[in-house]
């Protein structure tokens, strides 16, 4: 008995040990991931960083050699002038007109391509008709259109249309842009939502419209959701199209900030310039900040199952 | 409340021709039954009756008039699906009401027909839920409530219990059968299940490949079935089909069946028209035999097989014997313990109740 104890307990120390360098193992692999994403973090979050510092900096500090380190003094006067007073070759009304410009062209923009695409996507699924996937082939071609393939032909058709340089010429532009991807979004979403719930809902007596709106948009707000955010991010962000399309005042906040940018006169003030690339950030940001759970949720859970 | 009169429907994808010139009519009240294997067309038969699928040949009336060319909605009819289709961002209540909102019926009206609905289906309670928050039963309880306040002419189901564990799917059963007696709404139930069939229907049609193979009452079709094909796919176990020769002895037919190790059973007292016993007299027929037809005689009995019992299969109630005849398999439901595995046993048949079919079209024989 006592030997047998004797052989337990001699035995069980190995184990501990077994147990305790595993623990130890444990801790270090632990370490090395946060590490190595605390690492990953900090160097994607440097740029920010520092247009943060930069363009709360006074413009003489930056010049005294300071660029990555704490200001000196907090200002922001180089965000009022980005907003309202920086120059752009033509006029020094800062970024507000093409902050607004740009408002009034992403807005309906996203509205109009989401719609639509929702449509589609409810055509294409429940509304099948001889042709209906070939059309959907077609649409779904326009999301590997390269932006540059459609620049020439999107001029003339504006032209001939009479909207060349202004701003509901690129609220269409982005909205035919757009329709591609919106309608593959919800074709996916809808393809997911039983048909028999449309067959319900025809014997239940409803229409075309009222299947829509009723049935089939209310199960859709999370692809909505990320079909917005999806759109507002990409016209937003538009460079190309805005440059391509409008001209002077017409212009959307990124061309507006590209020759902010470029104008220099004197010395470059990098605070200003930093200032009004993170205002010409601040909605996308937004935008992620409030719908962006809904985004995830969108993207990877299928329909309500019925 | 109506009649249903299905008049050599036909239905079409492209080529291929799903429905092949069906024709069912029904009185009012029935319960039809459309029973037969998946993929044999009985929800597209269902869905051109809604009005969710064209009718590519042929006529369908409710009530006497052809519905052919109308919208599911103005069909009058109600249908339960076999996912429940209940809309998933709406209560119950708001599922059941949908229907009503669109034909513009008043507030108080639609309270008062979601109010007996609810009580008549014991989801009072549920009302306010949604879809999500109901296990299968109650969304099924749903979507009966949904077509029940339409006080449809027809209510027609398409396989409405197939997604429930077996004790739900007895309970529901007996719940749309209780359902039926009370409203006595003409429906017409789309199943695979011919326990379901048999256990619910005034009229079953029993469907193979877009043709109706037989039309008649759940007894009819179990106890005459008019091909080998209904005679296998009615009643579990299924029927024997014995491969056997009919002979004439003294003008009466008698079915001769070959048993291995053994006399040749020879059958009398069969039911058959004199012009068909001459008819297929000195040839090879198969003879159709429930098993609940057998019972242990002793070994003097007339109509009796003596055959070598292969396995025994208690069920409980009774159990199952399994031997050969006319080289193939056959099985009796015979009391428990009446008789052991690898024993000789006497086994008589209630003649008068076998069914013959031809042994080449497999068409029963009268
Ligand atoms: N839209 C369609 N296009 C082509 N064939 C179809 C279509 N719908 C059903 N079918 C075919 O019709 C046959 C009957 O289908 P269905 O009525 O759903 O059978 P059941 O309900 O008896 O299982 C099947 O062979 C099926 O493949
Ligand atoms: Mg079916």
């Amino acid at each position: 008995m006592a030997s047998n104890a004797a052989s337990l307990a001699s035995n069980s120390t190995p184990l501990a040990t077994k147990a305790a360098s595993f623990r130890r193992q444990h801790r270090i692999g632990r370490a090395v991931i946060y590490g190595s994403l605390f690492f990953m973090a900090a160097f994607y979050l440097m740029p920010l960083w520092v247009m943060i510092t930069t363009s709360v900096k006074h413009l003489d500090e930056i010049y005294a050699g300071s660029f990555i380190g704490l200001p000196q003094q907090i200002s922001f006067d180089a965000w009022r002038t980005a907003w309202s007073e920086a120059c752009n070759g033509t006029a020094c009304k800062g970024l507000k007109p093409y902050f607004i410009n740009s408002l009034l062209l992403t807005i309906p923009a996203v509205i109009m391509s989401t719609g639509i695409g929702a449509i589609n996507g409810y055509v294409i699924t429940k509304w099948r008709f001889p042709g209906s996937n070939v059309i959907f082939g077609l649409l779904l071609f326009g999301c590997f259109l390269p932006f540059q393939a459609v620049i020439l032909p999107m001029a003339q058709t504006l032209g001939i249309l009479g909207l060349a340089g202004s701003l509901p010429g690129l609220v269409l532009v982005h909205t035919v842009y757009g329709i591609a991807f919106t309608t593959l979004f919800f074709r996916n979403y809808f393809v997911s939502i039983p048909d028999e719930l449309v067959r319900a809902a025809k014997i239940d007596g409803a229409g075309f419209i009222r299947i829509f709106v009723s049935i089939m948009l209310p199960a859709a707000l999370p692809i909505i959701v990320v079909s917005c955010i999806w759109q507002f991010t990409q016209i937003w962000n538009d460079y190309l199209f805005g440059a391509s399309f409008t001209a002077g005042e017409n212009a959307p906040i990124t061309v507006a900030l590209n020759n902010i940018v470029n104008v220099s006169m004197g010395r470059k003030e990098y605070n200003v310039d930093m200032a009004a690339a993170m205002i010409a950030a601040l909605p996308t940001l937004f935008v992620y900040v409030v719908a962006g759970r809904y985004f995830v949720r969108g993207l990877t859970a299928g329909a309500v199952k019925g | 409340m109506s009649t249903l009169e299905i008049d050599r429907a036909r239905k079409l994808y492209g080529e291929l021709e799903v429905l092949k010139e069906v024709s069912i009519s029904i009185g009012t009240g029935d319960f039809l039954v459309l029973l037969g294997p998946s993929g044999c067309g009985k929800s597209t038969l269902l869905n051109m009756i809604a009005g969710l699928e064209e009718i590519s040949g042929g006529e369908i009336r409710i009530a006497g008039k052809v519905v052919n060319d109308l919208s599911p909605k103005d069909r009058d009819i109600a249908m339960v699906f076999q996912s429940y289709a209940l809309y998933p961002t709406m209560t119950v209540r708001q599922n059941i009401e949908f229907g009503m909102k669109i034909r513009r019926v008043s507030q108080a009206e639609r309270d008062k027909a979601v109010k007996t609905a609810a009580d008549l289906l014991q989801m009072t309670h549920l009302l306010d839920r949604k879809p999500s928050q109901l296990s299968g039963g109650q969304r099924q309880r749903v979507a009966m409530g949904r077509a029940i306040v339409r006080q449809p002419k027809l209510f027609l189901f398409d396989e409405p219990l197939s997604n429930l564990d077996a004790k739900l799917r007895v309970d529901m059963r007996t719940e749309i059968k209780r359902l039926h007696a009370r409203l006595g709404t003409t429906i017409v139930y789309v199943t695979h299940d011919q326990i379901e069939a048999m256990t619910l229907a005034t009229r079953v049609a029993v469907m193979k490949d877009g043709v109706v193979q037989h039309l008649d009452d759940p007894q009819s079709v179990y106890d005459r079935p008019a091909n080998v094909y209904v005679a296998k796919f009615v009643g579990s176990p299924s029927m024997n089909i014995i491969p056997a020769r009919l002979e004439v002895e003294d003008g009466r037919p008698v079915a001769a069946i070959d048993i291995p190790g053994a006399a040749t059973a020879r059958l009398s007292g069969i039911s058959l028209s004199s012009q068909a016993a001459a008819k297929y007299a000195g040839r090879s027929i198969l003879v159709g035999i429930r098993p609940e037809l057998f019972s242990v005689a002793g070994e003097q009995a007339s109509q009796a097989l003596t055959v070598n019992i292969d396995v025994v299969e208690p069920t409980g109630p009774d159990t199952l014997a399994l031997f050969q005849a006319g080289g193939v398999e056959v099985t009796a439901r015979v009391p428990p313990r009446a008789v052991a595995a690898r024993t000789s046993a006497t086994l008589a048949v209630d003649t008068g109740k076998i069914v013959l079919f031809d042994a080449d079209n497999e068409q029963r024989i009268d």
